[in-house]
């Protein structure tokens, strides 16, 4: 598909799920008490888009994820929260 | 349209979802055994779950016409608890002779764990000993990653696994690559939330190439879409792909894995 097509097909979606992001910041902002981990990997994810070559997806992926490769010796649950703790702060 | 689903939980789902599958064109649906959102207290309940996958299910779905066939484990998040988790994968070969069963699935690794990783080597050398194909889950969100290197590293390991046998499921993005270069096939799993949106699918197929990857709901008692198989064809034909493009895509390539079980059979 040519990149006009593609901003017909897609350009309204990605809009409002754009727009999403923006006022779930503004209600942390607005909201009272200490964010954690996930707030700070969410915006070096957000970094990500500013990026020039097509593998955002990709690096905000690695960005939420755990980059150690040992094996851990015991699980601290079963759930996962969409952001590895260990990154940045 | 015609297609086959090849990771769904239907043990969680209801006679209206099959109704609408099988109106959508599904030709067959596969289902790997999972966690029930609880812990089982004992293996005794894997293996009426056992009984429930191989006997109760096939029947229940082909009162709506639809071939069903399923995968046997315990799935990584029990498998925490090694001395379950060996009791269970003592009861899998009593089931293995089943008409519908496919293979060892879905494994894999949940939290990383060393004692998930030492199970998942069970399960792997239970497959081989029994020559069966072999199903795996990867990790959720930020332990994607590292479990999909993890099991990689694992079945590359072992020298009678041969890839081609081996669909390692829910990639994305920065797993997908990672799966299709170690010679393995590749599973896009489609999910409201997590996993993937058909767009972002389509993308990864787009990039990766439509060879050696399947698309599956692994739809189950959780948020999730039985019907995400043909809504990310219809979204295909938006895109301009054609009709053989998305034949290949849902029917063709989950048929031409599956088949390498003597036992799938479809129309």
């Amino acid at each position: 598909m040519t990149r006009q097509e593609l901003l017909d097909l897609y350009f309204m979606d990605a809009r409002s799920k754009l727009i999403d992001i923006a006022a779930f910041l503004d209600r942390l902002d607005r909201a009272e008490g200490e964010a954690d981990f996930r707030l700070a990997a969410f915006r070096e994810a957000l970094k990500e888009l500013s990026r020039v070559d097509p593998s955002r997806a990709r690096q905000v992926l690695m960005t939420f994820s755990d980059p150690t490769t040992e094996p851990l010796a015991a699980a601290p649950g079963k759930g996962a929260c969409g952001a590895w703790p260990g990154g940045p702060q | 349209m015609r297609y086959i689903e090849p990771h769904a939980h239907m043990v969680s789902r209801t006679t209206d979802d099959y109704t609408a599958m099988v109106t959508a064109g599904c030709a067959a649906v596969c289902e790997p055994a999972f966690w029930a959102g609880f812990d089982r207290s004992s293996s005794q309940g894997f293996y009426d779950y056992f009984r429930q996958l191989t006997d109760f299910e096939p029947q229940r779905a082909a009162k709506y016409g639809l071939p069903h066939y399923c995968w046997l484990c315990i799935n990584p998040k029990e498998a925490e608890d090694m001395v379950l988790a060996e009791e269970v994968i003592d009861l899998i070969p009593r089931f293995l002779d089943r008409p519908t069963v496919l293979g060892i699935g879905e494994i894999g690794l949940n939290k990383n764990t060393r004692n998930e990783l030492a199970i998942l080597e069970r399960h792997i050398d239970l497959a081989m000993r029994h020559d069966q194909l072999i199903l795996v889950h990867t990790p959720h969100l930020e332990d994607k990653f590292k479990g999909t290197q993890l099991i990689v590293d694992v079945l590359k390991s072992d020298s009678r696994v041969r890839p081609e046998r081996v669909i390692i499921d829910h990639v994305e993005e920065h797993t997908v690559q990672m799966v299709l270069d170690a010679g393995f096939w590749a599973g896009i799993t489609l999910y409201p939330e997590s996993k993937c949106t058909p767009a972002r699918a389509i993308d990864m197929v787009e990039a990766a190439g439509m060879h050696n990857i399947w698309l599956n709901c692994a739809c189950d008692w959780g948020r999730s879409e039985p019907l995400a198989v043909p809504r990310t064809a219809l979204e295909m034909r938006k895109r301009g792909h054609s009709e053989k493009a998305i034949d290949d895509l849902i029917y063709g390539n989950p048929k031409r894995f599956l088949s390498q079980s003597s036992r799938f059979k479809v129309d």
